[in-house]
């Protein structure tokens, strides 16, 4: 530092705001630490250009990929009673889901669509490991609800993105009984006959993966994500040794007989539109007829 | 977030501590809060003791004296008893637990092992039995009784096998038309190596799915600790009821308070947020009974304990008799609406 920074950068960092300079053209691949540049990332669908690795997808930026065209209608989801248990731990619950909205840009933890895939109309659900670590509370049941519903209504199958840190500790057992209740919905569509298909993304844990998530028809996961009950550390923790590289990773849980396949995200909507059509008995989707996604 | 698993567990449990004292001859295990009614039993304890080797003393009335302080405080103790005061009780090592239940209040007990895959599971008890001469089949958590028995039954803590016995307990009820009970006391579902490479997730999902799924009629009662989605997995039943002092919780009070407070020693504020007592399940509308406890907790009195969750079990089998067809689709409804008023309900 010399007399002329000292005395030149306040003013320069005063005239540009920070808000005119857009702060994430870049971003660093967590795994690789490439730096990806934002327009060629979000083209690949966040997937890192140089090793693959999956990195998080807001479901507006998935079901823009997802639909024909990019186009779909959101789903209304009741709104649920706001903090019923009235928690608080060192901030207050409401505290910090209005900070998580702020933060996400979306009303809570999970976004339903309406729109068609490769021409077949479907529902689909996808949650927001960004809101609040796409944690499941009443909000979240009601959106899986909602979309079974629909689905049934409409006779149309389901496609569910599961990301999840687990429960929402702040709505305690009300969060606990979202497992009944969205295996409820599950069993709606399965009693309709309808497909339910669950493409499980990094991360999804605890007891969303010990209901809706694990409940699917066909099982698809993104490469690498780990996907789990009890976390790795709680785990290590227990047992107290170390655990093997890749546990609880995609691919391990293929090995084991946990998921039908796994998915790279750039394939999954061709798989996804191939798989409900043979489950929905109609004929093999035409490609060159096939209205492209938005990008 | 919460993971639905149990943290490390050992036998002593963080942030309870016994100390034991006798009372009649036998070992009484008293927890951290009971201490001053340890001293005031231990006294009454020593005096009578002093009186039995020198027959000239007279302690009868100071004895009698001691005994009705020490009833007092204990019915004090008890009465209103704080959420994380809740949880040590519920977690009680004296408690009855599912073994001594299925003694008491039924017959002709017949167990029924493994899951058909890879193993039996002996943190999950279950088979069948007759309660009140009707036939049923019973699931439960079995945690153990002493160091020994607890490492057996893996402190109630449930692998993939514990949940797929479930499954396919209540399938056979269900292909005979017999009523499930099961008895919920888990401290969660064991985090271990094995139990995620075999689908833990996966088990508890398809053993929830079937409790929503048959036709008979499903009553769950919790009888200590409801750990999270170990528990929930037994307990969608068409009934719940919960003993006075047991708790139910998505995640342990000292698990929460490491994640949202950053410091697991947080638990007792931790318990008070999570709402985890049955009084408080009975007003969210999670529970649907609460079965009240004999003085002093179901520890200190097993017997009454147990004969009071049986005449509920009764109560509610009738009730639940008539239903029929119904059974199903009014379950699944109570599930959905379930939460959709809050506290307010």
């Amino acid at each position: 530092m010399n007399w002329i920074s000292n005395y030149v950068r306040p003013k320069i960092n005063s005239l540009f705001s920070r808000r005119e300079v857009p702060e994430n053209l870049w971003t660093k691949c967590p795994e690789c630490g490439t730096m990806l540049f934002h327009r060629e990332l979000s083209e690949n669908l966040n997937v890192c250009t140089s090793c693959e690795h999956h990195m998080a997808i807001t479901p507006r930026e998935r079901f823009a990929a997802l639909f024909d065209g990019g186009v779909f209608v959101e789903v209304p989801v009741p709104d649920p009673v706001i903090d019923p248990l009235a928690f608080r731990d060192q901030k207050k619950y409401p505290d910090r889901l209005k900070a998580a909205q702020k933060a996400a840009g979306e009303k809570e933890a999970m976004l339903v669509a309406d729109g068609e895939v490769g021409r077949t109309p479907i529902i689909a659900a996808a949650q927001d490991f960004s809101f609040m670590a796409g944690s499941m509370g009443m909000y979240v049941g009601n959106a899986i609800v909602a979309a079974a519903e629909r689905a049934v209504m409409l006779r149309r199958p389901l496609v569910l993105f599961a990301a999840a840190g687990g429960a929402r500790m702040q709505e305690g057992i009300l969060s606990l009984m979202q497992m009944p209740r969205t295996t409820v919905a599950v069993q709606m569509l399965n009693e309709a006959g309808l497909p339910y298909i669950v493409v499980l993304t990094h991360p999804t844990t605890g007891g969303v993966t010990a209901s809706y998530a694990m409940l699917g028809d066909v099982q698809i996961a993104e490469p690498n994500a780990l996907i789990c009950f009890a976390g790795p550390r709680v785990i290590e923790q227990t047992i107290r040794e170390k655990l093997p590289e890749g546990f609880q990773r995609a691919e391990y849980l293929l090995d084991h007989g946990m998921l039908d396949r796994v998915t790279h995200r750039k394939k999954l909507r061709d798989e996804i539109i191939s798989i409900l059509r043979m489950l929905m008995r109609q004929p093999q989707a035409i490609v060159a007829d096939l209205p492209a996604p938005s990008r | 977030m919460a993971f639905g698993a149990a943290p490390t567990r050992c036998i002593c449990r963080p942030g309870v501590s016994y100390s034991r004292g006798s009372q009649a001859g036998c070992t009484m295990t008293y927890l951290e809060f009971e201490k001053p009614l340890a001293e005031i039993e231990g006294k009454a304890e020593e005096l009578r003791a002093l009186a039995r080797k020198n027959e000239a003393m007279d302690v009868e009335k100071e004895a009698v004296a001691l005994d009705k302080k020490a009833a007092d405080l204990l019915r004090e103790l008890y009465k209103s008893l704080d959420p994380w005061r809740k949880c040590q009780v519920a977690r009680h090592p004296d408690r009855p637990h599912c073994k001594d239940y299925i003694e008491a209040l039924f017959t002709e007990y017949t167990p029924l092992a493994g899951d058909r895959n890879f193993a039996d599971d002996p943190a999950v008890m279950g088979g069948l039995a007759r309660f009140n001469d009707t036939p049923v089949v019973v699931i439960g958590h079995e945690k153990g009784h002493d160091t020994k028995s607890r490492i057996e039954h893996n402190f109630g803590m449930a692998r993939p096998e514990g949940y797929r016995k479930a499954i396919r307990l209540m399938d056979l009820a269900d292909r005979f038309g017999l009523p499930v009970i099961t008895l919920i006391d888990t401290p969660g579902a064991y985090p271990g190596k094995g139990a995620e490479e075999r689908g833990q997730a996966e088990a508890i999902a398809r053993s929830t799915q079937k409790c929503l799924e048959i036709k008979v009629p499903l009553i769950s009662v919790v009888i200590g600790e409801g750990g999270s989605g170990g528990a929930v997995a037994f307990a969608t039943g068409d009934r719940v009821a919960m003993l006075e002092h047991s708790i139910y919780s998505v995640i342990s009070p000292e698990g929460c308070a490491s994640i949202l407070w950053k410091d697991a020693e947080k638990m007792r504020e931790a318990a008070e947020a999570l709402r985890l007592t049955a009084q408080d399940l009975l007003k969210l509308g999670v529970i649907d009974r609460i079965i009240a406890e004999p003085l002093g907790g179901a520890q200190r009195n097993a017997n009454a304990a147990m004969a009071a969750v049986g005449s509920e079990i009764a109560l509610l089998l009738d009730e639940l008799r008539e239903k029929g067809p119904d059974l199903v689709p009014e379950r699944r409804r109570k599930y959905l609406a379930m939460g959709a008023k809050g506290l307010a309900a």
